[in-house]
């Protein structure tokens, strides 16, 4: 391994312009001539728009423009779209409901966006937003998915508030096996709303052309490319050719970056009617009320298990909630993301899951990190736990009992395991725990009379997302491959523009120790280019935990390219036949002959072409290449998380946290365990602390970070971070994918140990010092009240 | 407009500004300093801490015109140079970053813990030291570690405001 190759913990290339204070974020740019937009939102759930009167603000001083709804209708400005067809059971389409940038006519949530005020200054357009007068007659909300259906109508083309009634597996089969069942566990689950919460907020700056006729967007997002289509060929603002998009430096997404939003096609269209550049960026408040939420999924679930404690079936009914209007990609995440993972890291001989997908007066929710896979996680490892001790088996055996063992592996629900190694993260989080002292550790604790709890979640998700064909069949309206551009300079420094996007994943550096290893020059040859649709071809954005498995490997695609031409151009240099030419660290030689070129020439040679005919051979070096994966990744492992509660306050705290994770290859093993942190740190935060909450009239209780519990440095512990590795057979660099597995793994884990603390057999997420009071007030009043 | 004038980065400014004009604001607007980030609207998550004559301070919520006179530091100016200073040296060196924007903050504030607490700091400490400042990337794990190592990097270093006192 060399010290910047694939393997090595190199300190990253990014750092030294974020450290000094140079990165350059959205909100960091200012354009000749920049006015400035600000968004005057529904301060109601759910209303009719009887009137709108702008002649007030359009006097105010400063204002530039003051434009609505209607305007942008007239102006054949379309809807926000969801990409991603979702069928009904009895195969009707899903029921999506126009999204207009700016509301017609009605809101349908609380931040929902009516009018934009554009002028010189922020302040000004402040100022004469409060001038703008809008009636509304208000309407009955819904917020609680449960009781969505039947509450009043939000969309016309949904009746009930149903979007769809969707169903994974075969439920005859299900229904069989658990009536051969000796044990079947269930359980009801509320998997909590939850604001993303990128520190960056999220800003656009929109900039038309007339002389081209042609628009550039800077914005904060982790696909440019993929909102340049939508915005294209959707929105119809303009023809692709004619909208760049730049994301530059792109301060954490989480999912929340993903998708189009209404202020970045307010911005493109109000530049061109202004004649100026728009510039607007979020405030916290108003990331609460618009950012997309995550999670907000209701369940029942039940586990049928033989007289072994095997288990025979699992059945799941989830009514997820998907807000007001249909985000980005905000159907493929109670569906196809999320219950085809309910086979966990088990052989389940049969599973059935039915997923309702209801609108309600409440922001669109959308993926966020792990988007789906957290909420089968937990409902898979919450059975498991809960199983085990109904049954009075050891929960870390009836998980062994249970274990897919050999592989490839097919489960009920569409996923084919590749590769994976369970027994061995099981054993390996087990060790770092010190489980088998955690008994003597829990009578110490009782001894101070504290309740000392353990909790395992031995997750799988699907990453490296995902084979173009296998997801179109099931409803994407997009491929999911990735494209990668290797252009060596004729002095033989490398640009590698890749279509994946950094917000903190640190690829600058991963990507570059990729093509240090490969071609044998200095990570300080390379640079990766990425964010900017007029640099880059194409690309498919990051999320998914798919930069790694996916994005590179279309790096690893050009760099073969790129190592054939650069062996043909070295063959005629060293006038040797071209089988012949081998190359290793950086040097081309002919076997069995001590000739040799160095990297640097062999790329001058190409470029200057004197060695060899233009004609035969074109002069110079760069290859592009798209990969399609063949399959999804399976990156899987064991958490193991330690509480200690205080009886009397309901106060948890993580005493220990053992996480080991099997990711295939790892490039650089500092940014994995940061990856891992991070993710950890997510997934407590949503079992301990947050929760993004309505009250009964739509409006947003938790709307700064005042009230939203953000996870705080006191809030957690320090991880303990192990690894195993199974390399994944499908893609070139034996890489699965690391930034989802810690928000994947953790809630499960968390609630585990503290329902084993305690004693109960559930508690809702989150488990705060409250909630965690009430339940030991309910389990074991007398040991609470001594 | 009144005109505030002050020291940034040890270099004298001055420019009229509307009275509501926020310290952050006139940082990242009128000096084009944009190194120091605006996270949220309620002094919670310090994107924007900078150091107004050695403590730190959140320019979310200062007026410009409060800090007349005063001697500011911005990240910009932290560096001695080219010379990095321990603190950022430390972030790079334990991943205390991901995303890179709440950064600046982190390392203002870490590097004013120091002045406060001494470089000899223990992990409760730094976890509760940190409670004015919000990352979402890293779980603060290496930001921990980050400070822990960047402070003893900064032996001897007790700040402006104690060695003014002095």
């Amino acid at each position: 391994m060399s010290a910047t190759g694939i393997g090595a913990s190199v300190r990253r290339k990014e750092d030294f312009r974020f450290i000094t204070g140079k990165g350059h974020y959205t909100d960091d740019i200012s354009r000749p001539g920049q006015t400035y937009a600000y968004f005057l939102r529904s301060p109601h759930a759910h209303a009719k728009i009887k009137r709108i009167d702008k002649a007030a603000a359009e006097k105010m001083p400063g204002v530039l423009g003051v434009l609505d709804g209607a305007e942008m209708q007239a102006d054949k400005i379309g809807n926000l779209i969801c990409g991603w067809m979702i069928h009904s059971k009895d195969g009707s389409p899903m029921k999506m409901a126009p999204h207009p940038a700016l509301a017609v006519g009605k809101v349908c949530y609380v931040g929902d966006p009516v009018v934009v005020v554009v002028a010189e200054t922020l302040a000004q357009a402040k100022d004469a937003a409060e001038k703008v007068v809008v009636d509304y007659e208000e309407l009955p909300a819904v917020v609680d998915c449960a009781k969505a259906k039947g509450a009043t109508q939000i969309h016309e083309v949904a009746s009930d508030n149903v979007i769809f009634d969707w169903h994974l597996g075969d439920k005859a089969k299900t229904d069989v096996a658990f009536a051969s069942a000796k044990h079947v566990t269930k359980l009801d689950i509320y998997n909590n709303r939850l604001a993303p919460n990128a520190i960056e907020p999220r800003a656009a700056i929109g900039e038309y052309d007339t002389g081209s006729e042609s628009f550039t967007l800077w914005n904060t997002s982790q696909n440019p490319h993929v909102a340049r289509l939508v915005i294209a060929a959707f929105v119809g603002m303009a023809p692709e050719n004619k909208l760049r998009v730049i994301a530059p430096d792109v301060g954490g997404g989480f999912g929340s970056k993903i998708f189009i939003y209404n202020e970045e096609v307010v911005a493109l269209w109000a530049s061109k009617r202004v004649g100026r550049p728009v510039k607007w960026t979020a405030e916290r408040s108003e990331s609460f009320l618009n950012d997309a939420h995550g999670r907000d999924h209701a369940t029942h679930a039940e586990m049928a298990f033989d007289a072994d404690g095997k288990i025979l079936g699992l059945r799941a009914h989830t009514i997820a909630n998907l807000g007001a209007y249909m985000s980005t990609f905000s159907s493929s995440v109670p569906t196809y993301l999320y219950a085809t993972l309910l086979s966990g890291q088990y052989a389940i001989p049969q599973i059935y899951c039915e997923v309702d997908a209801v609108y309600t007066n409440t922001a669109p929710v959308d993926a966020y990190r792990g988007a789906g896979r957290p909420e089968a996680a937990f409902v898979v490892e919450r059975l498991m736990e809960v199983g085990a001790r109904e049954m009075g088996i050891d929960p870390a055996d009836l998980r062994r009992r249970n274990f897919v063992k050999s592989f490839p592996h097919q489960t009920p629900v569409i996923m084919a395991y590749d590769t994976g190694d369970f027994d061995a993260s099981l054993k390996k989080a087990m060790e770092l725990a010190d489980y088998k002292n955690f008994g003597k550790r829990k009578r110490e604790a009782e001894r101070r009379g504290k309740l000392r709890g353990i909790g395992f979640s031995a997750y799988i998700e699907a990453c490296g997302i995902a084979p173009s064909q296998a997801v179109g069949s099931l409803g994407a309206g997009v491929g999911l491959w990735e494209s990668a551009e290797v252009r060596v300079n004729p002095t033989g420094s490398v640009e590698v523009l890749t279509g994946s996007h950094a917000h903190g994943q640190g690829h600058e550096t991963t990507f570059a120790q990729l093509v240090s290893e490969r071609l044998g020059i200095p990570i300080e040859s390379i640079s990766i280019v990425h964010g900017d649709t007029d640099k880059v071809q194409f690309g498919m954005g990051t999320y998914g935990s798919r930069s790694g498995a996916v994005g590179m490997s279309a790096i690893v695609k050009a760099l073969d390219k790129v190592e054939a031409k650069a062996k043909k151009v070295a063959a005629h240099m060293m006038e040797a036949a071209e089988g012949d030419i081998e190359f290793k660290d950086g040097k081309f030689t002919v076997a069995g002959t001590d000739k040799s070129a160095a990297w640097g020439d062999v790329a001058l040679n190409a470029y200057i072409a004197h060695k060899f005919s233009g004609q035969e051979l074109e002069p110079g070096l760069k290859e592009g290449a798209f990969y399609d994966p063949t399959n999804f990744t399976f990156p899987a492992g064991c958490h193991i998380c330690e509480v200690e509660i205080d009886p009397t306050t309901g106060v948890t705290e993580i005493v220990n946290w053992s996480a080991v994770d099997d990711f295939g290859v790892v490039i650089n093993p500092m940014i994995v365990e940061g990856q891992v942190h991070g993710g950890v740190a997510q997934g407590i935060g949503q079992a301990m602390i947050e929760h993004a909450i309505y009250d009964d009239n739509g409006q947003p209780v938790t709307g700064s970070f005042m009230d939203y519990a953000m996870p705080r440095a006191h809030n957690l512990p320090s991880f303990k971070v192990g690894m195993t590795t199974t390399k994944c057979p499908s893609n070139p660099l034996g890489m699965k994918g690391c930034g989802e597995a810690g928000a994947i793994a953790a809630p499960a884990a968390v609630i585990n140990a503290i329902t084993d603390a305690i004693g109960t057999e559930n508690i809702a997420m989150p488990a705060n010092a409250a909630t965690v009071w009430a339940a030991i007030q309910k389990i074991q009043p007398r040991a609470a009240a001594e | 407009m009144p005109t505030v004038s002050m020291t940034v980065n040890g270099k004298p400014v001055s420019a009229d500004v509307d009275s509501r004009t926020l310290l952050v604001q006139f940082l990242r607007e009128n000096l084009r300093l944009t190194g120091t980030h605006v996270g949220c609207d309620t002094s919670q998550c310090g994107a924007c801490v900078v150091h107004v004559d050695g403590v730190a301070l959140k320019s979310c919520t200062t007026f410009a015109w409060q800090v007349e006179g005063a001697n500011v530091t911005t990240i910009e100016g932290l560096a001695d140079g080219d010379k990095l200073h321990p603190m950022q040296e430390a972030f790079r060196e334990n991943h205390g970053l991901q995303c890179g924007f709440c950064t600046p903050g982190m390392i203002m504030s870490a590097v004013e813990m120091v002045w406060r607490k001494g470089s000899d700091l223990d992990e409760q400490t730094i976890r509760e030291e940190l409670d004015g400042n919000l990352c979402r990337c890293t779980g603060y794990h290496n930001i921990v570690k980050a400070i822990h190592a960047g402070a003893r990097a900064m032996a001897g270093d007790r700040g402006p405001a104690r060695q003014a006192a002095e």
